[in-house]
């Protein structure tokens, strides 16, 4: 997902999407949006954060896409089937999480090692619950948002 | 292994399942929501019939209250049997149903969301993840009431998230003022913290919260105005569900749990519910004595049936609320047997209008049958389960002198059995319109499940036999009577119960 790449699709003939400003702004920003959205995943359990806001965040960099450039570009990379895809794929690893406890008699129980506190991989599998609530989030929120800029129903008289 | 949590994990992994390999593998949304349902029920009835007290489980190994808590006692047992057989019976009516629908595997996975969203609520222990459940149930019903994407169906289904959503900010902020004045969420945690003491005015406004949050899902009159737009717009199945469980899952059961085992309930509240109860019974029954379309018409009947449901629970006496909670059982089956016949009418002949209908009963014997079981038995007629259960309700007003809400009760059901003998006459009986003369009946499934609805309408009645109501009802009936007890129930119960 690299400039490179979304470079490439935006062919002169779709000229959808907003000024060369905008556009060159939404470059910019887009790659340190993502960035952050990742840090506050994989900050959940040590600070403030988590898979929910996470989520959020990588989302609002792909939406940030789609207002500058248009729908067209990203819809090759990441169509609302596959957003939907990868949602039920994060929300079923947090069940498999969840289930994982039931090794030990206690459904949702922590039976991944601790590790050191304060370190990236501690806290059990509270990290991994976080990834998975990110990519169901974000990418559940994506196909709400691209169902909402997509869906049409025709005027019934035709106005 | 406690079976608690599963009555969770099945249905959300049968709806990620499907989410993920659904629309590869087109069969496996129907065949896993029938298993899961399957499963459901089974849980719930070792539940039910096995357990007495109250079971406890504590998620992920933390005390209460620190963690999550799930609570089985006898109402929550009661509850899931019913919500979950009737989950069973509408799956198995969907996989010949929804034949005509596209992408069926979206509409498996968002059936069984809703039916995890009623299962967690009924099983949490916990305020804020019963709302957390609610969102659940009631968000996947909003996208089901959407479901055919028709112009008609999305404007109701908007409608019902705008109202919904107004519901849900109402229930969050009562949340937030409890939390706020007893720093816990734990149900049972917050009776304790509430204490024995006057209440004051902050209980009062968060009541006044709940009542209005609640009453919107309960589709209590006058916050009914989303049902008869949303219930007829859904497909048939799910029609069945949101009238048959769902609006009493989400309305009429967490009302009752907060109201009698949280705050506690004193008379004027009691008095409150049981004015809403009988305005919404007349209400509902006269709005729906003009209406034509057929779905339509069952959607105001949910309304007023909800009516006695609430009246039972509202005048708080053992017999009321025993009356009342049967006929929350009694409704759910003759509801959705309902929905399900106009469903397979509509399957038939592609309209919901009564006047274009008539004599149905020659080409489609069994949806004619069940549906005219299903009617007398919501207009209360001897010896199916809604006589038995109006009759309670009737009797416990009479009992302790509440003779105006028994006329009323009377009269509501009266007028019921007026509109039914519109329906019967008009889509059932009388002369075959001629290009009704190649309707057959629907396919074999769909068959089965509005026979066995039938069946328990005509042996309901059975229920309040001493062995069984002393398993089922009058435990149910038991929780909510012992009112603040219920903490020390939760409370006591933790220490034996709990696997960690």
């Amino acid at each position: 997902m690299n400039r490179q790449s979304y470079k490439r699709d935006v062919r002169p003939e779709q000229t959808a999407g907003m000024t060369l400003i905008v556009k060159t702004v939404a470059r910019l920003t887009v790659g340190l949006i993502l960035i952050f959205g990742t840090y506050v995943v994989f900050e959940g359990h040590l600070s403030s954060g988590g898979g929910f806001p996470g989520g959020v965040i990588i989302t609002l960099a792909f939406i940030n896409l789609v207002l500058a450039f248009g729908w067209k570009p990203l819809m090759g990379k990441l169509p609302r089937r596959r957003a939907v895809l990868i949602g039920s794929l994060g929300i079923s690893l947090f069940l498999l999480l969840s289930l994982f406890g039931l090794i030990s008699g206690v459904f949702f129980k922590n039976v991944i090692p601790r590790g050191e506190a304060f370190n990236l991989f501690s806290a059990g599998h509270i990290l991994y619950c976080n990834i998975g609530i990110c990519l169901n989030v974000g990418m559940g929120l994506f196909a709400i948002f691209l169902a909402l800029i997509l869906f049409r129903i025709e005027p019934e008289d035709g106005a | 292994m406690n079976i608690i949590p599963f009555l969770i994990i099945v249905p959300l992994g049968a709806a990620f399942l499907t989410a993920v390999i659904g629309r590869k593998v087109k069969a496996l949304g129907g065949a896993v929501a029938n298993l899961a349902a399957l499963a459901l029920l089974a849980f719930s009835l070792v539940l039910a019939l096995g357990g007495s007290g109250t079971l406890v489980y504590e998620v992920g190994g933390w005390a209460i209250p620190f963690g999550i808590c799930m609570v089985v006692d006898g109402l929550s047992a009661f509850m899931l049997v019913t919500v979950n057989l009737v989950t069973l019976l509408v799956a198995v009516y969907s996989v010949n149903y929804m034949k005509r629908y596209t992408d069926r595997w979206q509409f498996y996975c968002l059936f069984m969301l809703m039916v995890a969203g009623m299962n967690g609520l009924i099983i949490s222990g916990d305020l804020f993840n019963l709302f957390v459940f609610l969102e659940i149930a009631a968000i996947a019903s909003y996208a089901l009431v959407a479901f055919g994407t028709e112009r008609e169906e999305l404007e109701a289904a908007f409608k019902y998230a705008v109202m919904g959503t107004v519901a849900s900010c109402f229930i969050l902020l009562g949340i937030i003022f409890i939390y706020s004045s007893t720093s816990t969420l734990n149900l049972a945690d917050i009776s304790l913290a509430l204490g024995d003491g006057p209440r004051g005015r902050l209980v009062g406004f968060v009541t006044i919260l709940f009542l209005v949050g609640f009453g919107i899902k309960a589709a209590l009159v006058p916050f009914h105005t989303w049902l008869p737009d949303a219930h007829p717009s859904a497909p048939a199945p799910i029609s069945a569900m949101l009238s048959g469980v769902l609006i009493k899952t989400l309305g009429v059961y967490a009302m009752a749990r907060i109201f009698f085992n949280i705050i506690g309930i004193d008379d004027t509240m009691l008095s409150i519910l049981r004015a809403m109860a009988v305005v919404s019974m007349m209400v509902g029954v006269l709005l729906a004595l003009g209406q034509w379309d057929f779905k339509r018409l069952l959607a105001y009947h949910s309304i007023s049936q909800i009516g006695y449901v609430v009246l039972g629970i509202g005048l708080g006496t053992p017999l009321g609320i025993l009356g009342g909670l049967f006929h929350l059982f009694n409704h759910s089956i003759f509801k959705s047997l309902l929905f399900l016949n106009s469903g397979a009418v509509v399957y038939e002949t592609e309209t919901r209008d009564l006047r274009e209908l008539g004599g149905l009963n020659k080409r489609m014997p069994v949806t004619g049958t069940t549906s005219f079981i299903a009617s007398m038995s919501i207009a209360g007629m001897p010896p199916f389960n809604g006589f038995w259960s109006k009759l309670l309700i009737i009797v416990a007003c009479v009992q302790v002198g509440r003779y105006g809400c028994a006329v009323w009760a009377v009269a509501a059901s009266i007028l019921t059995l007026a509109s039914f003998m519109k329906v019967q006459r008009y889509a059932f009986f009388g002369q075959l319109k001629e290009k009704w003369a190649n309707v057959r009946e629907v396919p074999f499934l769909m068959k089965t499940s509005m026979v066995a609805l039938a069946a328990i309408c005509v042996l309901g009645g059975l229920l309040l036999l001493p062995g069984l109501k002393s398993a089922f009802l009058d435990r149910a009936t038991a929780t909510l009577l012992q009112g603040r007890e219920y903490a020390g129930a939760v409370m006591g119960s933790s220490d034996q119960e709990v696997t960690k």
